[in-house]
C-alpha cells in the first residue's frame, strides 16, 4: 500500500466514521412533562430509529412558551402541553399541522379526543396523549372513605389540619366550583365570589399547599391524610407498596386533566418529530406513558388496554373510566383577564 | 512609566471587572427595570413606560403580606444564624487546637456538599409527624401527640438556619483568627474580665465579619425560592414564591420584573439601614 493510498483510505475511513457519527447523533429535542423522561418510554423509540431524544422538563405553560420564544426556530421539535392550553400555542403560531389521518384517534376514548381543543379551522395541531383526574386522594386507613364521596365533607372540621391542597389554582378552583354546583366551563368573574368562599374554607383546613412531590411525600409520611386536587397521578405509583393510599371521584364530580403532544413549527426534523408523536400515541407508547415512573395516568388511546397488564389496568381503574369520564369536567380554561382574576384570588387566599 | 501608560495599564486591569459587572449586573438590571415598565397584550410584550404593573401590585393584599413574610423570615434567620454561628466560630478559633481546626471547619461545612434541594427534602422528613424529631420527643415522653413542624414557618427557618450557620461560621472564624492575641492580653492586663474583654474588645473588632455574613445571609435568604417552597408548605408565600407564580402559567414577565424590582428595593433599604445604624462602612 502506497502512502497516498493509505492517506486516501484513512481519510475515507475518517469521513465514513464522521458520517456514521453524524447519523448516530441525529437528535430530537422535546419540551415535555416529567412522565416522558422515563427511559422505559424513550429508549425503545431511540433504538428503533437510531436517534437520541433530548428531553427538557418544564412546569407551567407560560414557562414553556417563554422558553420557545427565546429559542431559535428549529431548536425544539416536539412539545407536550396542557390540553386546555393548546389554543395558546396555536395562537402563538408555534405548532405545525399534524396529518390527522396518520393519528389513531379513532381508537381513543371519545371524551378525550378533544378536537375542539387540538385543532382549529379544520387543521389538527396536537393530539391528546394522556388524561386523568384532579380529585381527592386519601389514606383509607386514616379517614372515613364515605366522607371522601362528598366534597363538602372533605374540607369539613373533621379533617382540620389533615389536608394538603394541590398547588395549582385551575384544578383546585375547578373543584371548588363543582362543590358550589358551578360547571367548570361556566366559571366567570361572577362565579369567583362563591368559589373564593369555598377556597377560603378549604385553605383554613389545610396543613399545606403542595406540588406533586411534596403532596406525595405528605400523604406517604402521614403528614396529611387527604390531598385535594390529587388523583391517580399522585397515588398510582405507590399502589403496590401503600395500597391504602387511594383516590375517589366524589358525588359532585371532579376535574379532568389532559395533556397533548404536537410538532413544533420550524422543526429541523419534522418527519422524525411526527414519528415520535405517532409512537407516543401508539398502543405500546401509550402503555409505557401511562405507567411512567414519574406519574401514572390513563392513556388517551384505548387500544393501550391490549398492552397493559391486568394489574396495571386495575391500578388505573380501567373498567371505571366510562363512569369517571361521564362524571368529570374538563379543567377551567379561562381567557387572559379571567385567568388573572383567578390567580389573584388564589394568591390572596393562600396569604390569608 | 509615563502617567499615560500607567492610566492605560490601570484601565486594562480594571476592564475585566468593569465588563463583567456591566454584562452580568448593569445590563440585566436595566433590562429588568425596562421589563417592569412593559405590559402584556395577550402573549405580546408591549415595551413602554407604563406603571400599570406597580399599580397592580400596590392594590394586591397578597404582595404586602409576601413582603412582611419575607422580612420576618429573613430577619429571624439572620438573627438566629448569627447567635449560633458566633459561638461555633469562637470555639473553632480559640478552643480547638490549630492542627484540628481545618478538619473541624471541613466538618462544619460538610452539609454544603449535599444538594440544596435534597437537603430541604431531608429536613421535611426529619420534621414530619412521624419524623426523627417527633419520634424522639414522644419517646422521651415530652409530648403525647406529634407536633406540626413540617410545612410551617418553623421548618423554613430551620432549613435556612442550617445552611446559613455554616456560611456565617466561616466569615466570623476568618475574622476571629486574624485578631492578634495581644488585644485580649492587653484587656486582661488592664483588669477586664473575660466578658468585658469580649464585650468591649473582641465583639467590636469582629463586627465586620458578623456584618458581612449577616448581610450575605439577608440577601441570599430574602431572594431564596427553594427552601420556603419545599419546607414552608405554601401556607404563606414569600416574594420569590409570588414571582414564580407570575411566571409559571402566564409567563407574565413584566409583572414578575416589577416584583423583582420591589425585592431589590427591600434589599437596598436593608443595606442602607445597616450602613447607617451598624457602621457598615467599617467593612
Amino acid at each position: 500500500m502506497t502512502y497516498r493510498t493509505f492517506t486516501r483510505l484513512a481519510a475515507t475511513t475518517a469521513l465514513a466514521g464522521l458520517g456514521g457519527a453524524a447519523a448516530a447523533q441525529e437528535e430530537l429535542n422535546a419540551l415535555v412533562w416529567c412522565d416522558h423522561t422515563d427511559p422505559a418510554l424513550i429508549e425503545p423509540f431511540e433504538e428503533a430509529h437510531g436517534v437520541t431524544v433530548n428531553l427538557r422538563e418544564y412546569e407551567g405553560t407560560g414557562a414553556a412558551l417563554a422558553l420557545l420564544e427565546q429559542s431559535r426556530p428549529g431548536d425544539w421539535d416536539v412539545l407536550v402541553i396542557d390540553g386546555i392550553d393548546v389554543f395558546r400555542a396555536i395562537d402563538a403560531g408555534i405548532l405545525a399541522a399534524l396529518p390527522e389521518e396518520e393519528l389513531p384517534t379513532a381508537d381513543f376514548f371519545p371524551e378525550v379526543v378533544m378536537a375542539e381543543n387540538n385543532s382549529r379551522d379544520g387543521v389538527t395541531y396536537a393530539v391528546t396523549e394522556k388524561f386523568g383526574y384532579n380529585t381527592i386522594s386519601y389514606n383509607a386507613n386514616a379517614v372515613d372513605p364515605a366522607d371522601m364521596e362528598d366534597l363538602t365533607r372533605v374540607w369539613s372540621e373533621a379533617y382540620d389540619g389533615r389536608i394538603s391542597i394541590y398547588d395549582y389554582y385551575l384544578p383546585v378552583m375547578g373543584l371548588a366550583a363543582m362543590a358550589q354546583g358551578i360547571d367548570t366551563a361556566a366559571i366567570d368573574a361572577e362565579a369567583l365570589g362563591p368559589i373564593g368562599e369555598t377556597l377560603a374554607e378549604m385553605r383554613s383546613r389545610a396543613a399545606s399547599v403542595a406540588g406533586v412531590v411534596a403532596a406525595q411525600t405528605a400523604l406517604a409520611t402521614g403528614e396529611v391524610d387527604i390531598v385535594v386536587g390529587g388523583g391517580e397521578w399522585l397515588t398510582a405509583v405507590l399502589a403496590e407498596e401503600r395500597p391504602e393510599l387511594t383516590w375517589t371521584i366524589p358525588s359532585q364530580g371532579a376535574v379532568r386533566w389532559t395533556q397533548s403532544i404536537g410538532v413544533l413549527e420550524g422543526s429541523e426534523n419534522p418527519d422524525l418529530a411526527l414519528e415520535f408523536v405517532k409512537y407516543i400515541v401508539s398502543p405500546e407508547g401509550q402503555a409505557r406513558l401511562a405507567t411512567s415512573s414519574c406519574f401514572w395516568g390513563m392513556p388517551a388511546n384505548a387500544a393501550a388496554g391490549d398492552v397493559l397488564t391486568d394489574e396495571q389496568k386495575a391500578v388505573l381503574r380501567w373498567d371505571d373510566q366510562e363512569d369517571y369520564l361521564a362524571r368529570t369536567q374538563l379543567y377551567p380554561a379561562p381567557d387572559t383577564d379571567l385567568d388573572i382574576e383567578m390567580q389573584d384570588l388564589w394568591l390572596n387566599t393562600l396569604q390569608q | 512609566m509615563s502617567a499615560q501608560t500607567a492610566t492605560i495599564r490601570g484601565w486594562g486591569f480594571l476592564a475585566p471587572a468593569v465588563l463583567w459587572t456591566l454584562a452580568f449586573f448593569i445590563v440585566p438590571f436595566v433590562v429588568m427595570g425596562a421589563m417592569s415598565l412593559a405590559t402584556l397584550d395577550g402573549r405580546t410584550l408591549v415595551w413602554g413606560l407604563s406603571l400599570d404593573n406597580y399599580r397592580e401590585l400596590a392594590g394586591q393584599a397578597y404582595l404586602a403580606r409576601a413582603i412582611a413574610v419575607s422580612l420576618e423570615i429573613t430577619l429571624t434567620v439572620t438573627l438566629v444564624s448569627v447567635l449560633l454561628a458566633y459561638p461555633l466560630a469562637w470555639i473553632i478559633a480559640y478552643r480547638v487546637p490549630p492542627r484540628w481546626q481545618r478538619l473541624v471547619l471541613l466538618l462544619a461545612i460538610l452539609p454544603f456538599w449535599t444538594s440544596y434541594v435534597v437537603r430541604s427534602y431531608a429536613w421535611l422528613l426529619v420534621l414530619a409527624r412521624d419524623g426523627v424529631v417527633n419520634q424522639t420527643l414522644m419517646g422521651l415522653g415530652l409530648i403525647a401527640e406529634p407536633l406540626t413542624l413540617a410545612n410551617t414557618r418553623f421548618a423554613t427557618v430551620t432549613g435556612f438556619v442550617h445552611f446559613f450557620v455554616m456560611l456565617l461560621t466561616l466569615t466570623i472564624y476568618a475574622n476571629l483568627v486574624q485578631l492578634s492575641p495581644n488585644y485580649r492580653k492587653a484587656a486582661m492586663d488592664l483588669g477586664a474580665n473575660a466578658f468585658q474583654t469580649f464585650r468591649h474588645v473582641i465583639l467590636p473588632l469582629t463586627l465586620p465579619g458578623i456584618m458581612t455574613g449577616a448581610f450575605l445571609t439577608f440577601v441570599l435568604c430574602i431572594g431564596d425560592y427553594i427552601t420556603p417552597q419545599i419546607l414552608g408548605g405554601n401556607t404563606e408565600l414569600t416574594v420569590p414564591q409570588v414571582i414564580m407564580v407570575q411566571l409559571g402559567r402566564r409567563a407574565d414577565f413584566p409583572l414578575a420584573a416589577a416584583l423583582a424590582i420591589v425585592l431589590m428595593g427591600i434589599v437596598t433599604l436593608a443595606y442602607l439601614a445597616m450602613a447607617r445604624w451598624l457602621r457598615l462602612d467599617r467593612l
